[in-house]
């Protein structure tokens, strides 16, 4: 079966031809008509809409946005609200609001007024990593632009509405996209995540004020949610997998890339073979990691159990291969993996599997915050082990102790960059047992004696 | 005055509701706004922990508190089902929380040590340690290590860590009384909250991140504040050591003694850590009601003269203008008959408020033999900046008891001493534990008009030497007996160690040089003494050294003039 075309509603203009961005383009398509639209509206009836779009949040967990934003109630806290925009994109293999903040930086300000707007926030950031430079001058100045046009600014256009959004970027940290670490970064101290409870950032956010922390692409969806309403944003899609999904591949494909389709309109196989012109170089799938670095790898040739609904509301078992499954968050998850970030990263059969954990590895080591234990001390350690095992100074027993180590770190730490730095562990040992094995019986064993060695 | 803690949560107000809560299968009942650690606690059940403080802001970062918990089930009804027991059924969380950050509810169900739990703790064992130095044997935190002790208790018996340490800096000199030693550190935060939180002296941080996390003190910055010593006391491991103690002494070997600071009015409860009638350090031992955990740089390090070279080790007599050893009892004779020939007037005693009471009293009776108030006395004053922590500015420990047996007269009387001495009217001074020149502001020549000087104290000096009479009294860890600090609070002195050499108890030379100089003597002991105090004072009726406990007695509010 082809594949679906591609439905572009937040990647509209991007790569168009003529399509620039400054404000004046952006206008020429339409641009702050839906800030317009959003004025005629009441606060809490936006927030409805998005509840009713069943938007999910776009930065990797996905969690529906409406209920998000309705954790905040203005009409009962006496603190300011703050709204965030988390432009802090570094998951390994995702690359898509990059796009949308270089090429179309006004759809997400005027995604983000609406945001805004619904929630009573009357400051606002973007919170942008440091290895963003240009990024950040094209969002100064688009805001400069639409201050100018009073789409920001004091009484933003007569409506009575006054919001400032601020540019703020990181320092170079992954964890900077952690919300709570982002938060503490923006208040100007090292980004140690939080502990929920009690710091959850609607009730006890930046400043200790309530705040909400959207993505880039989340934040844009909101536009279009008010262009044609949450019913039918909800129409896009499938049920609790609404709207569109930019996803972007990376790896051993002929055609990487970034796209945009509708959530579950299409299988990873259509996605790698069809969108991105198969494997390069006629090589063979060997494995797929499909939603961000952090998601658990999905081996070629794996098949999944799964429920389908069908027409008539009842579930069916069903079992698929790793080509038939549809690209949402549901069927992602029911798999034992994630849809994430939205980053696909696709590895073909000239890679050496361990090489991959350990490449993966050593960028958790080198994120950790290095705030809680099992984080700090287990991702290092499992660079090394990973590393050594790559190297031919691996072991047979390094297979088990990996799997354990990343076993007592998952779900123990503050933040859940535990769980991103295990998972790729946990999934690559589990599935790929005999290529670590091998490596571990064909090892010389560690290279310099453990100094100190306990 | 107790101290102001940034927080207390192992503290729970009065009237705080009773919640019914599960602890390992047993339900009890247990105030809101316990934390679960705490909670667990006050039914006997400890959650290891390292980066948890009770008095300090909750970070959650070693997980060593992992622990199991559960909520009420809750029915169609949105209430709680009723088990078989009565009680409610509890749905269990399938991952493990924190118990430093989770706040007991009604009918929550926690388990201290499960198998779950019993993994985590292994799991954050293990990883505390593979890249911790094992240089215990030369690490002063042995012996009091935590990391030491829950390895023991909840750790692996072997390791599994093959590659190479992490490699710190190691003896970084981060202050005036602290060494860091980084590798050792766990990053428990513990410090920096303390500086933070508790003495507004934000100076330690994290550098570096993940495994290479260092803990440094900001640039051009040092930890040189006066608690700084106490971030030694809460490091759960050796990473801050006290450049005072380190490498002095192994810890198992001492000897703790409760007694109390007396360094200034505030009376601080402490531990006077002994070997051998040596003390190597003082700890502060937790009183709510007084200095919570915490004591003061000052205060801590202010013992190193008990050991001093200078210390009088025997009475001695000036015979003509030599100084010769003297027997105690020889030399109480001796000041009876040279004593006795003098009138009150002109008699002077200048005590101490850094005496007990017991030696207050008994000075007092000793004076009243002389003559009465006839006899000029007062005290000598001392005063400093209170630091709104834990320092008074009265730096006299018991400036309340001078004034309850009125041998103080607030420093008043001391002019007039000078005065009678210069004058040749005074020819009799008896000064006890302040140096007649040195602390008084008396002047040598003045010294040397009189007939008849007796000294008591522990250093030699000029008066000393000089003393017709030099009498070597015990310091505060050498004694028994009670002050009363600021705060109208009456607290007990320990002996940890032995009097030196001939020196002896203050409380016995003033028990000895009033029987020998007014005869007759009914007490014997400190608590016979004590007894008679509290018989003659109204605040204390009723109260006997042990009554006093380790935590003291609130006697008189508004016992200190010198306010805090």
């Amino acid at each position: 079966m082809p594949a679906p075309a591609e439905y572009r509603l937040v990647f509209k203009h991007i790569d168009e031809p003529g399509y620039t961005n400054d404000i004046e383009c952006y206008q020429r398509h339409g641009g702050y008509e839906q800030l317009k639209k959003a004025f005629t509206m009441k606060g809490p009836d936006i927030v409805n809409e998005v509840k009713a779009s069943g938007l999910r949040g776009r930065g990797g967990a996905g969690f529906a946005c409406g209920v998000k934003w309705g954790f905040i109630d203005p009409t009962k806290n006496t603190k300011p609200v703050y709204l965030i925009c988390n432009a802090d994109e570094s998951e390994p293999g995702t690359f898509k609001d990059r796009q949308i903040i270089h090429k179309d930086p006004h759809q997400l300000i005027e995604g983000m007024v609406i945001a805004c707007y619904a929630n009573n926030v009357h400051l606002s950031y973007i919170y942008i990593r440091g290895e963003f430079p240009l990024g950040a001058k094209i969002l100064e100045k688009a805001i400069a632009e639409a201050k100018a046009k009073n789409f920001l600014g004091k009484n933003i256009l007569g409506s009575g509405y006054d919001l400032e959004i601020y540019v703020h970027r990181g320092a170079g940290a992954y964890i900077c996209g952690e919300e709570t670490g982002l938060i503490e970064s923006l208040e100007g101290k090292r980004p140690y995540p939080r502990i929920k409870p009690p710091y959850f950032p609607a009730v006890l956010g930046l400043y200790m004020c309530p705040t909400i922390v959207n993505n880039v692409e989340t934040l844009c969806d909101v536009k279009h949610i008010i262009a044609m309403g949450g019913a039918n944003y909800a129409k896009i899609g499938k049920p609790n997998n609404t709207g569109t999904r930019l996803i972007g591949v990376s790896g051993d494909v002929a055609k990487p890339g970034y796209y945009e389709f509708e959530v579950g309109s299409l299988t990873l196989g259509q996605l790698i073979n069809d969108v991105c012109g198969g494997l390069k170089n006629g090589r063979k799938l060997q494995a797929v990691i499909p939603g961000g670095s952090s998601s658990k790898v999905l081996r070629a040739g794996e098949k999944y159990k799964i429920k389908e609904k069908q027409a008539d509301g009842s579930m069916v078992d069903k079992e698929i291969g790793l080509e038939d499954i549809p690209m949402d968050f549901d069927t992602m998850a029911a798999i034992g993996s994630m849809s994430g970030s939205g980053g696909v990263i696709v590895i073909d059969d000239s890679r050496d599997i361990v090489s991959c954990l350990a490449n993966l590895s050593e960028f958790y080591a080198h994120e950790s915050c290095g705030q809680c234990t099992p984080c700090r001390e287990g991702s290092l350690w499992m660079k090394k082990i990973t590393r050594r095992l790559a190297d031919g100074h691996g072991r047979v027993e390094d297979v088990a102790l990996l799997k354990s180590v990343a076993d007592n770190i998952a779900g123990r730490t503050i933040c859940a960059m535990g769980e991103a730095c295990s998972w790729p562990v946990q999934s690559f040992v589990a599935k790929f047992k005999n290529e670590f094995e091998a490596k571990g019986r064909a090892g010389k064993g560690p290279a310099v004696a453990a100094t100190n060695g306990h | 005055m107790s101290c102001k803690n940034p927080f207390n949560h192992d503290i729970t107000p009065a009237d705080a509701p009773l919640l019914n809560v599960q602890v390992d299968g047993q339900w009890v009942q247990l105030p809101r706004g316990l934390n679960v650690v705490e909670a667990a606690k006050r039914v006997g059940k400890f959650i290891p922990h390292y980066c948890y403080h009770p008095k300090l802001s909750i970070s959650g970062n070693c997980r060593m508190c992992l622990i199991e918990m559960g909520t009420p089930k809750m029915g169609p009804d949105r209430k709680p089902i009723i088990g078989a027991d009565g009680k409610p059924e509890i749905g269990w969380i399938p991952r493990p929380q924190i118990g430093c950050a989770t706040m007991i509810s009604e009918g929550m169900g926690i388990r201290t040590d499960s198998p779950m739990v019993q993994d985590c703790r292994k799991g954050v064992m293990e990883f505390l340690l593979i890249n911790h130095p094992l240089d215990c044997p030369i690490c002063d935190q042995a012996g009091e290590c935590k990391l030491q002790e829950f390895s023991v208790e909840y750790g692996n018996e072997d390791s599994r860590f093959v590659e190479q340490k992490v490699h710190k800096p190691k003896q970084v000199d981060i202050g005036e009384r602290i060494v860091l030693d980084d590798e050792r550190c766990i990053m428990c935060s513990r410090c920096i909250r303390f500086s933070r939180e508790m003495v507004n002296d934000d100076v330690l941080g994290f550098t570096q991140r993940g495994s290479h996390t260092t803990l440094a003190v900001h640039p051009g910055k040092r930890l040189d504040n006066n608690y700084s010593l106490n971030t030694v006391d809460i490091c759960p491991v050796g990473a801050l050591t006290s450049k005072d103690f380190r490498f002095k002494m192994r810890v198992w070997f001492l000897k703790e003694t409760k007694s109390i600071c007396t360094g200034c009015a505030t009376g601080c409860n402490i531990l006077v850590g002994s070997r051998e009638n040596v003390v190597h350090r003082l700890t502060p031992r937790e009183n709510e009601l007084v200095n919570s955990e915490w004591m003061c740089d000052q205060g801590r390090l202010g013992f190193h003269y008990i050991h001093a070279e200078e210390r009088l080790l025997q009475p001695t007599a000036r015979v003509n203008s030599t100084t010769l050893p003297v027997a105690w009892d020889d030399a109480f004779a001796q000041i009876r008959d040279r004593i006795k020939s003098y009138k009150p007037e002109q008699i002077a005693i200048i005590g101490s408020a850094r005496m007990t009471n017991e030696e207050l009293f008994l000075l007092a009776e000793l004076r009243a033999g002389l003559g009465g108030n006839a006899v000029l006395t007062d005290v000598v004053p001392r005063t400093g900046e209170a630091d709104g922590i834990l320092r008074s500015a009265d730096l006299n420990p018991n400036t309340a008891g001078a004034k309850l047996f009125q041998i103080s007269n607030d420093g008043k009387n001391l002019a007039a001493i000078k005065d009678g001495i210069e004058s040749g009217r005074i020819k009799v001074l008896y000064a006890l534990h302040e140096d007649p020149v040195g602390d008084a502001g008396l002047s040598e020549s003045a010294l040397a008009k009189l007939d008849l000087l007796i000294t008591q104290k522990l250093l030699k000096s000029h008066s000393t030497d000089i003393a017709h009479f030099s009498l070597p009294g015990a310091s505060f860890a050498e004694k028994r007996g009670s002050m009363i600090n600021g705060a109208g609070r009456l607290q007990r002195l320990n002996k940890a160690i032995a009097t030196p050499g001939q020196t002896m108890d203050d409380f016995e030379i003033l028990l000895k040089l009033r029987a020998t100089i007014t005869g007759g003597n009914s007490l014997h002991t400190i608590e016979e003494v004590f007894k008679a105090v509290a018989a003659s004072i109204p605040a204390l009726s009723g109260l006997s050294l042990s009554k006093v406990g380790d935590l003291g007695v609130e006697v008189a509010p508004a016992a200190a003039t010198v306010t805090t």
